[in-house]
């Protein structure tokens, strides 16, 4: 019987897959959108890289979970009435795109997502605009992420 | 293909916020050198002094997990606390500590290490008679030397009866560095 192969810190998996995720990815989806998935690629390995018993094949692993990725951004595209090839030139601006996403959420916990992800505003500037404090701008954001990851999964 | 700059922080940014880290860690710049700061969601589970990160990503995989992440943010609390401390602007920590799986005695001798004011020195018989085990001086000396979180947890103010240095995991010139800072010496 082999030894099976251990899994690598987290760190070096990135480091050694990141670019061939991004590749795959920009392939796919162009430019524009090959970030988020990017980030949603690698927060999904994240997320069941705890459970994995080995370190084997996992170029193959990452791949799998970017297409996965891919393939439901596209048919998201789909779904807003964009062409597919429309992809390559990203025209929705990401707050349009999270605005319509995070549609259902409570208020506090809907603006925090979209001026945090949509905007790129900091904690601080977030706590200003909603009259908060940075801390309770960071947990309304983490919460309403955490939601839309658990609709998304089912 | 590079991965962008700007990309690359933000999935770290949001690994750390979202809270899928066991071990988040950086590197940074201190007047003792580079120091490596790590930390899970319990608090600051280790400071190295000289970091050859090939190594020490196992480690902290031994110590948290294996979902180990360079992530500034995770470890941004302790960094500024640090560099507070450096500037003499801070004399005690604040942050939580990640002390999981350390033996009973380790983290006896720890908790009174813990209590050794800025700027004063202790003996290695004084700290092993506060556990009361005062014989055990030389395995209090173990405990120090294999201190993860040196600086927060200060066995550089721990010294010999007659007031030599010495030890230290960080080398001799390093104790003596931040025991100059703190005026003890």
């Amino acid at each position: 019987m082999m030894e099976p192969v251990p899994v690598p810190p987290f760190e070096r998996f990135y480091e050694e897959h990141r670019a061939a995720v991004l590749r795959l990815l920009r392939g796919r989806l162009g430019a524009g959108r090959a970030e988020d998935a990017f980030q949603e690629t690698f927060l999904r390995a994240l997320q069941a890289y705890g459970r994995l018993r080995h370190g084997a094949h996992l170029r193959a692993w990452v791949l799998t979970i970017a297409r996965n990725v891919a393939v439901d951004a596209l048919r998201r595209a789909r779904a807003d009435g964009e062409l597919p090839e429309a992809a390559a030139e990203d025209r929705r601006p990401a707050y349009a795109e999270l605005a319509e996403l995070t549609d259902g959420l409570p208020p506090a916990q809907r603006a925090a997502v979209v001026l945090r992800y949509g905007y790129d505003l900091s904690y601080d500037q977030i706590a200003a605009a909603l009259r908060s404090s940075p801390e309770a701008a960071r947990q309304a954001a983490s919460a309403g992420v955490r939601r839309l990851r658990g609709r998304s999964a089912r | 293909m590079t991965v962008p700059a700007d990309l690359d922080r933000r999935f770290r940014d949001a690994a750390s916020l979202l809270g899928l880290l066991d071990v988040g860690y950086d590197v940074v710049e201190t007047p003792l050198g580079r120091v490596l700061l790590a930390a899970s969601e319990r608090g600051l589970a280790a400071i190295s002094y000289d970091p050859d990160p090939e190594l020490e990503l196992e480690r902290l995989a031994r110590i948290g997990g294996p979902r180990v992440l360079r992530s500034p943010r995770a470890v941004a609390a302790a960094r500024r606390e640090l560099d507070e401390y450096f500037e003499r602007r801070r004399r005690a920590f604040d942050l939580a500590l990640d002390l999981r799986a350390l033996p009973p005695f380790t983290l006896a001798v720890l908790r009174e290490l813990a209590r050794v004011p800025y700027g004063r020195t202790t003996s290695y018989g004084a700290l092993a008679a506060q556990v009361g085990r005062p014989r055990a001086a030389r395995a209090v000396g173990a405990v120090m030397n294999r201190n993860r979180i040196p600086i927060v947890l200060p066995c550089h103010r721990v010294v010999g009866a007659d007031g030599s240095l010495v030890g230290y995991g960080g080398g001799l010139e390093r104790k003596a560095a931040l025991l100059r800072l703190e005026g003890a010496l």
